[in-house]
C-alpha cells in the first residue's frame, strides 16, 4: 500500500497525509491507498504549498509500516535519527 | 583577529531582511517551493530528513568566543542543543525551523556571522589551515590570503552563477592540514631557497562520485599576481566548463578532460591577457588586510614551563593529552591545544551548547579569544601558554572534551548520512561509534598511531573516504546497508586516492574489517610506520587477503 509524506513548511518536521485529509507528525495516523489510487492524491498532496514541501509517495505494509526498498530511511524519518534517541518523534511517544 | 569591515556588515544586513522578505513571501504562497529553494541554498539552508538545516560559515575556521557564545545561543534557542561541525570548517544546525531562520540570521549577523557561500554554484566560503597564526611550521598567516580571495570573490558578478560550486583552500604549511590537493583550487604558500615568498597553484582536485588529486599548474607564483591568476583560472573554467551535466561540471573534469597541461596552457594565456589589468590588490590593501589578523600580543616566555613539566610528570592522562592532543606554536612558552569533539562511542562532530560555552570561556582566558574549527571536525584554542595547559585540560576533561586522540583511529570524519541527510544511501555515525568504541583502549590508540578512517553515507563523498587511509563508502544494496572499504588514500601533503578492496560488507563485518587491517599493520609494520606507510609499501594485495580470508 501507499501513503504520502512530506516536511510541513513551516519548520520542516515530517508529516503524513492523514484519514481527515489533514497533516500528521504521526507515521502510524497516515492514510493508506491502494497502489492504483495514488496519483491524484499526490497531485492534490503538492498543490497544498503553503502548508508542505517535497511531497512524495512512500510504501507501507498494511499496518502503515515503511515498506520496500526505502524502509531505513523512511523508518528514520518518521522516528528521528538513530544515534539521538532523545530527538525527533521516537523521543515524546510512547510507542 | 578577524573581523568584517563596515561594507561587508551593511551587505549581510541587506541579505537578512531580503531573506526574511523571501521566507514572509513562501509562508503566504508568494513563492513557490521551485522559486524558494535556491533563495534558501544562498542562504545556506537545505532541507534534510527530519527538518531543514543551516550552514554558517566559520570564515576560515576562526572563531571569536563572543562568536563561539553566539553559536551556542542559536544551539539552545532556535535547535535541540547542540551544533555540528562539518569538514569545511562550518557549523551546521539540524532542527531550525524556517520560520526563525531570519532571526538566526540577524543573531549571527550581531557577531559578524553569516551562512553566504555556504551552498550554491558560487566560491565557497574559503578554508584554511586550522593551526594558521599560530602554528611553528607555517611561513605566513594563511588567512591573510584566504581574505583577499573572499573580498575579491565574495558576489563577484562574473562568479556567481558558475558552472557549479568552487572550494578554494590556501595553507602555509608543508604538512597539509587543509586537503589543498583536494580542492578546486588549493594554494600552498612556500619560500623559495632565494627566500621569496609566493604560491603553489594547484588545480582540479575535488572528491564526489569522480575523484580527482589536484595538478599543481604553477610551482611559483609571486603574492602579488594572485588575484590576476586566480581570475584567469576562473575565466577558464566559466568558459570551457560543461554546463549541461552537473556530474561532469566540476573543474577537475574539465582539468582532466584535456590533460593538466593544456589547462595550464589556457590558463597562462589568459593571464597574459590579463595580468595587467587592475585585477590585483594594491600593496596598501593586502597591508590592510594583513592588519585584521596581526598577531595577538604574546608574552615573552621561556620555552619550556617548568609548572607544566612538574604536571607532565604527576599525571599520565594529562601526559598523554599533552603528547598527542598539542603541538609546537611559534611562539616560545606558548603551545596549540586541540579539542577532540570525538569521544570514545560519540557523534563526530558534534558539541553542546554547554560544551560551545566552555569552550568559549577557555578561549576567552586561555587563548587570546581565539578558537578554530578543523576540518576533521574538531577544534583548537590556538595559542595557550604551556604555563595554563594543565587547567585547559582540566576544564576540557571536565566536558568530556579532552580525548587523548587527534589524528589517531577514533579520530574519525563521518558525514552525517542516513541519520540526517536526504541524499544518504547508509548510516554513517554509527560505523564510527562502533569503531571508536572497539578501539577504546587510549593506550593501543596510540600504539597503532596515525591512522585516519572516513566515512560517507554515499557517493558525495562529504565525510572524504577517498582519502581516508582507510575508507567507508555506505552503499545500498535492495534496501539494506553495506559499506565499501577503500585503503591508502590520504588528504594530506602525501595526498593519495584510495583503492576499492573488494565487495561490501554489513556494518557489522565493516567494524569487524577495521579491526582486522588494523592487526596486520601491527604484525608487519617496519620501524615507524603508519598505516598508510606500511600499506603503500606493501600493496593492497596481503591487505585484501587479510581483509577476506577468514571472513
Ligand atoms: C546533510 C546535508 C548535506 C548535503 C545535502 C550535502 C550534499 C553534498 C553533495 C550533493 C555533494 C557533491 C557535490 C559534487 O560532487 O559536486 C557534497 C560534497 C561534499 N560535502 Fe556535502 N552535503 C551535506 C553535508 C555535509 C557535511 C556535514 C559535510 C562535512 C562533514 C559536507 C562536506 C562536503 C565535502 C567535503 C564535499 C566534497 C568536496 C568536493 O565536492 O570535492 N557535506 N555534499
Ligand atoms: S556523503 Fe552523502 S550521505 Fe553523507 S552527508 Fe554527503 S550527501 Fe549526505
Amino acid at each position: 500500500m501507499k501513503a504520502i509524506t512530506g516536511n510541513r513548511l513551516s519548520d520542516g518536521a515530517v508529516v503524513y497525509l492523514a484519514d481527515d485529509d489533514l497533516w500528521t507528525t504521526q507515521r502510524a495516523k497516515a492514510a493508506r491507498f491502494d497502489d492504483d489510487d495514488i496519483a491524484p492524491v499526490l497531485e492534490a498532496a503538492q498543490l497544498r504549498v503553503r502548508e508542505i514541501t517535497d511531497a512524495y509517495i512512500i510504501n507501507v505494509s498494511a499496518d502503515g509500516a515503511p515498506a520496500g526498498r526505502t524502509v531505513i530511511r523512511e523508518t528514520i524519518r518518521g522516528a528521528g535519527p538513530t544515534v539521538r534517541g532523545d530527538l525527533g518523534l521516537q523521543a515524546e511517544c510512547c510507542a | 583577529m578577524y573581523r568584517y569591515d563596515e561594507f561587508d556588515a551593511t551587505l549581510v544586513g541587506e541579505r537578512v531582511s531580503q531573506f526574511r522578505g523571501q521566507v514572509e513571501r513562501r509562508l503566504s504562497g508568494a513563492l513557490s517551493e521551485d522559486q524558494f529553494k535556491p533563495l534558501r541554498l544562498m542562504n545556506g539552508l537545505y532541507l534534510q530528513l527530519h527538518a531543514y538545516m543551516l550552514r554558517v560559515a566559520v570564515p576560515y575556521g576562526t572563531l571569536s568566543s563572543r562568536q563561539m557564545h553566539k553559536l551556542a545561543h542559536i544551539a539552545r534557542k532556535y535547535d535541540k542543543g547542540y551544533g555540528h561541525f562539518t569538514t569545511r570548517q562550518n557549523i551546521q544546525y539540524n532542527w531550525p525551523a524556517l520560520v526563525d531562520v531570519p532571526d538566526i540570521l540577524d543573531d549571527l549577523a550581531e557577531v559578524e556571522m553569516h551562512a553566504i557561500q555556504t551552498s550554491g554554484n558560487c566560491i565557497r566560503n574559503v578554508t584554511s589551515d586550522q593551526y594558521a597564526g599560530a602554528g611553528a611550521d607555517e611561513v605566513e598567516d594563511p588567512r591573510i590570503w584566504c581574505e583577499v580571495i573572499r573580498q575579491w570573490s565574495t558576489f563577484h558578478p562574473e562568479f556567481t552563477y558558475l558552472p557549479r560550486k568552487f572550494k578554494i583552500a590556501v595553507t602555509a604549511s608543508q604538512n597539509d592540514r587543509a586537503a589543498i590537493r583536494l580542492h578546486d583550487i588549493g594554494l600552498r604558500i612556500h619560500k623559495t631557497d632565494a627566500g621569496e615568498v609566493g604560491f603553489e597553484v594547484i588545480v582540479g582536485g575535488g572528491l564526489g562520485r569522480t575523484p580527482y588529486i589536484g595538478h599543481t599548474i604553477r610551482e611559483f607564483l609571486p603574492k602579488k599576481h594572485l588575484l590576476s591568476y586566480l581570475e584567469a583560472v576562473l575565466r577558464v573554467y566559466n568558459l570551457e566548463g560543461r554546463r549541461d551535466n552537473l556530474y561532469k561540471a566540476r573543474i577537475k573534469i574539465l582539468v582532466n578532460a584535456g590533460g593538466a597541461q593544456k589547462f595550464t596552457d589556457m590558463v597562462e594565456a589568459e593571464w597574459a591577457a590579463i595580468r595587467k589589468s587592475e585585477i590585483d590588490l594594491p600593496a596598501e590593501e593586502v597591508e590592510r588586510i594583513r592588519a585584521y589578523f596581526a598577531p595577538p600580543d604574546f608574552e615573552v616566555l621561556p620555552a619550556e614551563s617548568a609548572a607544566l613539566e612538574q604536571k607532565r610528570k604527576g599525571d599520565t592522562a594529562f601526559a598523554r593529552w599533552l603528547r598527542v592532543n598539542t603541538v609546537a606554536h611559534k611562539s616560545p612558552g606558548y603551545a596549540i591545544a586541540n579539542i577532540s569533539l570525538k569521544p570514545v562511542g560519540g557523534i563526530p562532530g558534534d558539541i553542546s551548547d554547554v560544551q560551545m560555552e566552555a569552550v568559549a570561556d577557555l578561549a576567552a582566558h586561555y587563548s587570546q579569544d581565539e578558537i578554530r574549527a578543523t576540518h576533521e571536525q574538531n577544534l583548537v584554542l590556538p595559542h595557550v601558554r604551556k604555563d595554563d595547559l594543565y587547567a585547559v585540560w582540566q576544564a576540557l576533561a571536565a566536558q568530556g572534551l579532552a580525548t587523548p586522540n587527534i589524528r589517531l583511529v577514533s579520530d574519525i570524519i563521518a558525514c552525517p548520512g542516513l541519520d540526517y541527510c536526504a541524499l544518504a544511501n547508509t548510516r554513517s555515525i554509527p560505523i564510527a561509534q562502533r569503531i571508536s568504541e572497539r578501539f577504546a583502549d587510549l593506550e593501543q590508540q596510540e600504539d597503532i598511531g596515525e591512522l585516519k578512517i572516513k566515512i560517507s553515507g554515499c557517493i558525495n563523498a562529504c565525510g572524504h573516504h577517498h582519502v581516508g587511509h582507510i575508507g567507508i563508502l555506505g552503499v545500498d544494496k535492495k534496501g539494506e546497508e553495506f559499506y565499501q572499504i577503500t585503503l591508502g588514500g590520504s588528504g594530506a601533503e602525501d595526498a593519495s586516492l584510495g583503492e576499492i578492496v573488494g565487495r561490501g560488507l554489513s556494518s557489522g563485518d565493516a567494524v569487524g574489517a577495521v579491526e582486522k587491517l588494523v592487526d596486520y599493520y601491527r604484525e608487519n609494520r617496519q620501524d615507524n610506520e603508519r598505516f598508510i606507510d606500511t600499506y603503500r609499501r606493501l600493496g593492497a594485495d596481503p591487505f585484501k587477503e587479510a581483509l577476506y580470508a577468514a571472513a
